[in-house]
């Protein structure tokens, strides 16, 4: 099955529902909450960085063949040095971000750290897409 | 309605039992409380809401906001005293809060005793164990208990956990709540193997007579009888202006903040704490611990009732009127409990049988049948007109397609999709009508 939502650059209040309801659909399907929670903490990340780094982007998840697959799209400022991004604390959120809690440079590194595949593609001046998938029947994250 | 929504996981109850009831003869249909169940365990059928059973956490919230005063919480009576030789009332410390300063906290509890029972054992008195015993296991990191560790005390968030936010039961704190310390203390220490003798609590919540019959963490409760503090407001009233006023009150500060939100974790004193109140901010609060946002905290205060237990379902004051009042009481009270009884070990308030995630919110055993449901459900919730407007019984939409799938309703339960239905009925009646046999067509 698909879900595919847009989330909006704008409004943070919507931020934060595509996560909720994948998360919803996986725990009324019957799959490990241990795998739900990691299946949420990761596109809850990626999320909000379309929400903060991005104006806002497509999500959508795909659950089929004993995986969910996660797939963020945005057509946002894209990131320049990947390899930065994804060091543990590096950041760029504004200050505003900050006072709300984001913005401890920790995004990326969790996502790579709770899905078993992870990949990010960004192209600066076009835009990023992050895809990611767990495997919905074993509990622990795969090596 | 138990077992009407199905699939249970194997080794849960058929059978729960639920303090809180829908008396039908009030009820008049009106589909106010549906939307507020944070469960949306309620559905409107037949002009009659009823509670699905197994996603009831009995937080009372449709007690609240019923406006027909249809939802009850059924609790014990007083006449129930009269089977015991030795009576002994176990007064949570919001009862405190219900009377205004005027009325010590002596008072209240001489009131009890003019009322029928024989002693009074303050719930307050019991929280300190339980604070302590708390402090001791966020001050112990050998045990390997998660952070940030979840307070247990308030058995209607026990039950939104293990149903809905089931990968948090780690960090719930393993210990028995309070009252249940109380009537433990009452029973192996103060009156140790004798008959007769019985432990009545005094509540504000219909989650904690739920908890006495269906207990969480423990086997059997101590308890043998749990009464509503509505119900016994006013008699205790009476007793307590006719009471001769006699020095009862042990309790300290610590104990006492228990009943309304940020004592807890006052008493507790975790510097990285936060303490929530009110379902709907818990479910927010746990949400976002879920997406890993608060692993920073050590520990998490969370209270199902607006103000905490102050404002439980079974008072009568305003919470927050009556926040205030406790704090006044709290200011009065010394630190700590006068005359403490030696401290009881970590085990004796330990949880001794494992908290269980509950399967109600899952479609199906099986995975692929469960996910060809889901698919089912988004396609339908989809076609459906997405006002919510809970026409149909259903909270939602969602709701409602998701009850469609399990096969307890149908699509024309929403008036949208029965108008669209009639009106194609109708443009094919039309059709069929100029379709007359040439016989009968007499234009
Ligand atoms: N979708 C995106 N578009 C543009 N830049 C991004 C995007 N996602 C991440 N980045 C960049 O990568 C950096 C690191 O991202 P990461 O999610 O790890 O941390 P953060 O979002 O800054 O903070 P946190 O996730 O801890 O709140 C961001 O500060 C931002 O510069
Ligand atoms: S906050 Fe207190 S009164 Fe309300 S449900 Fe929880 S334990 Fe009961
Ligand atoms: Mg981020």
């Amino acid at each position: 099955m698909t879900i595919r939502r847009s989330v909006p650059g704008d409004d943070f209040s919507q931020a934060g529902r595509a996560s909720a309801e994948l998360k919803r659909i996986l725990a009324s399907i019957g799959v490990d909450p241990r795998i739900v929670k990691r299946a949420a903490v990761a596109m809850y990340e990626a999320e909000m960085n379309m929400v903060i780094h991005a104006g806002g982007g497509l999500a959508e998840a795909v659950i089929h063949d004993g995986k969910v697959t996660m797939v963020l799209e945005d057509s946002g400022p894209g990131i320049p040095d990947l390899d930065l991004a994804m060091t543990e604390g590096w950041s760029t959120a504004s200050d505003i971000y900050r006072e709300l809690g984001f913005g401890a440079g920790m995004g990326l590194p969790n996502m790579k750290r709770n899905a078993d595949e992870f990949h990010v593609e960004s192209v600066v001046g076009k835009g990023t897409k992050v895809t990611m998938s767990i495997d919905i029947r074993s509990p622990e994250p795969r090596a | 309605m138990s077992g009407r929504e199905g699939n249970m996981a194997e080794g849960e109850a058929k059978t729960v039992f639920h303090s809180v009831k829908l008396d039908p003869e009030r009820c008049v249909g009106c589909t106010t409380c549906i939307k507020k169940c944070p469960t949306e365990a309620i559905r409107v059928r037949k002009g009659k809401a009823s509670i699905i059973a197994e996603r009831c956490i009995d937080c009372g919230e449709c007690i609240r906001t019923c406006p027909n005063g249809a939802k009850l919480a059924v609790s014990d009576q007083l006449s129930m005293l009269g089977g015991y030789r030795v009576k002994i009332a176990v007064p949570a410390p919001a009862l405190y809060s219900q009377y205004d300063e005027g009325q010590s906290v002596d008072r209240v509890l001489s009131g009890l005793l003019e009322l029928g029972f024989d002693e009074v054992f303050e719930v307050a008195e019991a929280a300190e164990l339980v604070t302590s015993a708390t402090k001791a296991l966020l001050a112990d990191a050998s045990l390997g208990l998660p952070r940030p560790l979840i307070s247990s005390a308030c058995p209607a968030v026990v039950r939104i956990i293990q149903l809905r936010f089931p990968s948090l039961i780690p960090n719930l704190v393993p210990l028995i709540p309070p009252m249940e310390a109380a009537a433990r203390i009452v029973k192996e220490r103060l009156h140790p193997g004798e008959e007769g003798v019985g432990v009545f609590f005094i509540t504000p919540c219909a989650g904690k007579v739920t908890v006495t019959r269906s207990p969480l963490g423990y086997e059997r409760s101590a308890l043998d009888g749990v009464i509503g503090l509505k119900d016994i407001f006013l008699p205790l009233r009476a007793a307590m202006a006719r009471a001769p006023e006699r020095k009862l009150a042990r309790a300290g500060r610590i104990g006492l903040e228990w009943a309304r939100a940020e004592g807890e974790s006052e008493a507790v004193g975790e510097r990285r704490s936060i303490s929530v109140d009110g379902i709907g901010n818990v479910i927010g609060v746990l949400e976002a611990l879920e997406n890993g946002k608060l692993e920073d905290l050590t520990y998490i205060e969370a209270l199902a009732c607006p103000a905490g237990c102050v404002g439980g379902p079974l008072t009568v004051e305003n919470p927050y009127i009556a926040k205030t009042r406790l704090r006044k009481r709290e200011a009065e009270a010394p630190a700590s409990v006068t005359e403490p009884r030696p401290a009881r070990s970590l085990d004796g308030l330990g949880w001794s049988s494992p908290v269980k995630a509950r399967s109600a919110m899952v479609l199906s055993g099986n995975l692929d049948r469960a996910l060809e449901m889901a698919e089912e459900i988004l396609v339908l919730s989809a076609a459906l007109p997405g006002l919510d407007c809970g026409s149909c019984g259903a909270p939602s939409c969602r709701a409602l397609a998701e009850d469609i799938v399990r096969g307890h309703a149908r699509q024309t339960d929403c008036i949208f999709k029965l108008r669209e239905t009639i009106r194609k009925l109708a443009g094919e009646l039309m059709a069929m009508e100029e379709m007359l046999p040439p016989g009968l067509d007499r234009e």
